[in-house]
């Protein structure tokens, strides 16, 4: 039997993310019938994008307009296109919007729900997640109705797969939240602009950086390479970068394509947070530190001398293409 | 005033992890108070502070031994314990229902804190189960909390810098993050008065609770191997730095 699989994608201002396709392509599993469950918004353009990795029905959530960026109505209006699509489970995003979203979804239906995941099997209901801060893979079981997955960022490579689709319009009729309001949403000006959780490439100083001032390197570098920046508790700690660029265990959880540490010993509570990556760089002077006998590349140098010429080498190569 | 603060007693972070049978861990390992539970604490402390007469009560789901972390919560100035006792590892769902019924025992909540997520489990869900249980609302990542005429206003961080500011009705699940406060660490009288504080300890079948239908359980635990094989790279700064665009272009394909 087919099954109706509703998969929530997260649209940043140019429309679907990388990470967003990364999900679909897991979510688009045997026998299923792939739902969008838009909620800012759809056309014709999205509409393409979608289906040309298997999402057959994009359901345009229509919500009132002050109320669309209530996460609380966000979570009701999605349960409303859950029944009345018939949808037996939902995929999103385990990013920080996922998660102010899917567990409330969850909470309500009184669904299973798995955050952080790499895999999941619809058949069988086994998500992948990791635990005791990475040092584990877990295979978890989820029974009961409606299960809910959260699909770390990168964890899937996006695969196409077009199908035709048709977009649905679904009110989601009159949700008063009553209990939570949005008074506003800004930016605090800190932090880089491409979001730690998706990027492909992130490089991360640590206390090698020796100031807050050398981390300009760091985000010079992260400008010609398209990543963002990261940073140890070090750093974060000693007021170097705000908190939002942590990488651990008590920080973002990531899977950047490349990540390149400078400067950085790599703990176990660093590794937490970016264990999954594709590939290591480590750019450190010790050879003895951790992080040098656990990565895929390491150079024994002054991370203060590398990123700058690293910086000079990019620049040149964006004027010769 | 009742300030709830639910704790979990979880691996350090820095323990190594021994796996059993592949579904369990070997738990003869230290275990402590969750991080982010201490910045749950360090508010429901200052928020007792500012409204006199306001208790701060720590309950705790754990094995026996999670008394230790309910004597850390009080070193941290809760004033008294709930520990519900189990020798089992709960799902978020079993979880957060027994933390209310839990709570609903001993009174009406004012505010319930939690921390955003637990080290071991990561779930990031239990703080919302609960504000469904209670039919509360709840914000997780919370970097900052203003009591306002009645209402908690609260703002949640979000990656890249953004916040936003929720204004949500009293009572209320708070999920602290890490940027909340700074949690102080207790001295050695505050250690001493924590060993006299009262700690209540009931079974977690003492609860009378009705199994749920959702379940997440564990059925396979396996350790986290790293196949990486180091290669240096060598040479002046400015040969790595070429070198390393070179492995960037042809190797891993990101520029
Ligand atoms: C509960 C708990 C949670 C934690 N959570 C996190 C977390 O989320 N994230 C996190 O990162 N840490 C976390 N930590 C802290 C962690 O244990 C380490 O202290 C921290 O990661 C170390 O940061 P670092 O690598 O920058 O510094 P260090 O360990 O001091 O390493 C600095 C490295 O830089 C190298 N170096 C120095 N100068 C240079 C130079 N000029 N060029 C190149 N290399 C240089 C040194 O050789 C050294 O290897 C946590 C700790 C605890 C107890």
């Amino acid at each position: 039997m087919t099954k109706h699989v509703g998969v929530i994608p997260e649209l940043d201002g140019r429309g679907l993310k990388e990470a967003d396709m990364g999900m679909i392509t897991l979510a688009r599993q045997k026998d299923t019938h792939l739902f969008a469950l838009v909620l800012d918004g759809s056309d014709e353009t999205l509409k393409e994008k979608l289906s040309s990795y298997g999402v057959s029905t994009l359901v345009d959530i229509r919500l009132a307009g002050d109320l669309q960026h209530n996460p609380e109505v966000r979570a009701k209006a999605v349960i409303g296109a859950v029944k009345k699509f018939g949808i037996s489970a939902v995929f999103g995003l385990s990013t920080a919007r996922g998660k102010d979203l899917l567990p409330r979804i969850a909470a309500l239906l009184e669904s299973p729900l798995v955050m952080d995941c790499f895999n999941v099997d619809l058949e069988a209901n086994i998500a992948e997640t990791s635990r005791y801060s990475g040092k584990t893979l877990a295979k978890i079981k989820v029974t009961g109705p409606v299960p809910i997955f959260g699909i770390r960022p990168n964890a899937k490579e996006p695969v196409r797969e077009p199908v035709s689709a048709k977009i649905i319009q679904f009110d989601a009729g009159a949700i008063a939240s009553t209990q939570l309001r949005v008074v506003k949403t800004g930016e605090t000006g800190k932090g880089s602009k491409i979001s730690l959780a998706e990027a492909e490439i992130i490089i991360s100083g640590g206390r090698g950086m020796k100031n807050g001032e050398n981390f300009t390197q760091l985000f010079q570098c992260a400008e010609k390479l398209n990543a963002a920046v990261g940073a140890s508790r070090v750093a974060v700690d000693s007021g170097w970068v705000p908190y939002a660029l942590q990488v651990g265990q008590t920080g973002e959880k990531v899977s950047p394509k490349v990540y390149i540490a400078c400067g950085i010993s790599g703990s176990i509570q660093h590794f937490a947070g970016m264990k999954t990556s594709g590939m290591v760089i480590a750019i450190n002077l010790d050879t003895a530190a951790p992080i040098m006998s656990n990565c895929d590349y390491y150079a024994v140098a002054d991370a203060l001398e590398v990123v700058p010429e690293l910086t000079k080498l990019l620049e040149k190569s964006a004027c010769v293409t | 005033m009742k300030l709830f603060v639910c704790v979990k007693h979880v691996p350090d972070s820095a323990a190594h992890i021994a796996i059993i049978d592949h579904i369990r861990i070997d738990e003869n390992i230290s275990f402590l108070l969750n991080p982010y539970d201490e910045h749950a604490l360090t508010e429901a402390v200052r928020i007792r502070e500012m409204n006199p007469g306001s208790e701060v009560i720590a309950v705790c789901l754990g094995k026996a031994d999670a008394e230790k972390t309910l004597r850390s919560a009080m070193a941290m100035g809760a004033d008294r314990g709930i520990l519900i006792k189990t020798d089992k590892r709960h799902d978020s769902i079993e979880t957060a229902l027994a933390l209310k019924t839990a709570i609903e025992q001993d009174g009406s909540p004012a505010l319930i804190f939690t921390g955003k997520e637990s080290i071991d489990d990561q779930g990031m869900q239990t703080l919302f189960r609960l504000g469904a249980l209670f039919d509360f609302p709840a914000a997780t990542n919370v970097v900052r909390l203003d009591i306002v005429s009645g209402k908690a206003v609260t703002d949640t961080e979000f990656s890249g810098g953004v916040v936003s500011t929720y204004e949500m009705s009293l009572p209320c699940v708070i999920g602290a993050g890490k940027r909340l406060n700074t949690p102080k660490y207790p001295t050695v009288r505050d250690v001493m008065r924590s060993r006299k504080s009262p700690i209540q300890a009931f079974e977690f079948s003492d609860l009378n609770m009705e199994t749920p239908k959702a379940r997440m359980e564990v059925i396979e635990l396996i350790p986290y191997i790293q196949k990486r094989q180091p290669k240096e790279i060598t040479g002046s700064p400015s040969e790595i730095a070429q070198k390393i665009v070179e492995i960037l272009k042809n190797e891993a394909k990101v520029l």
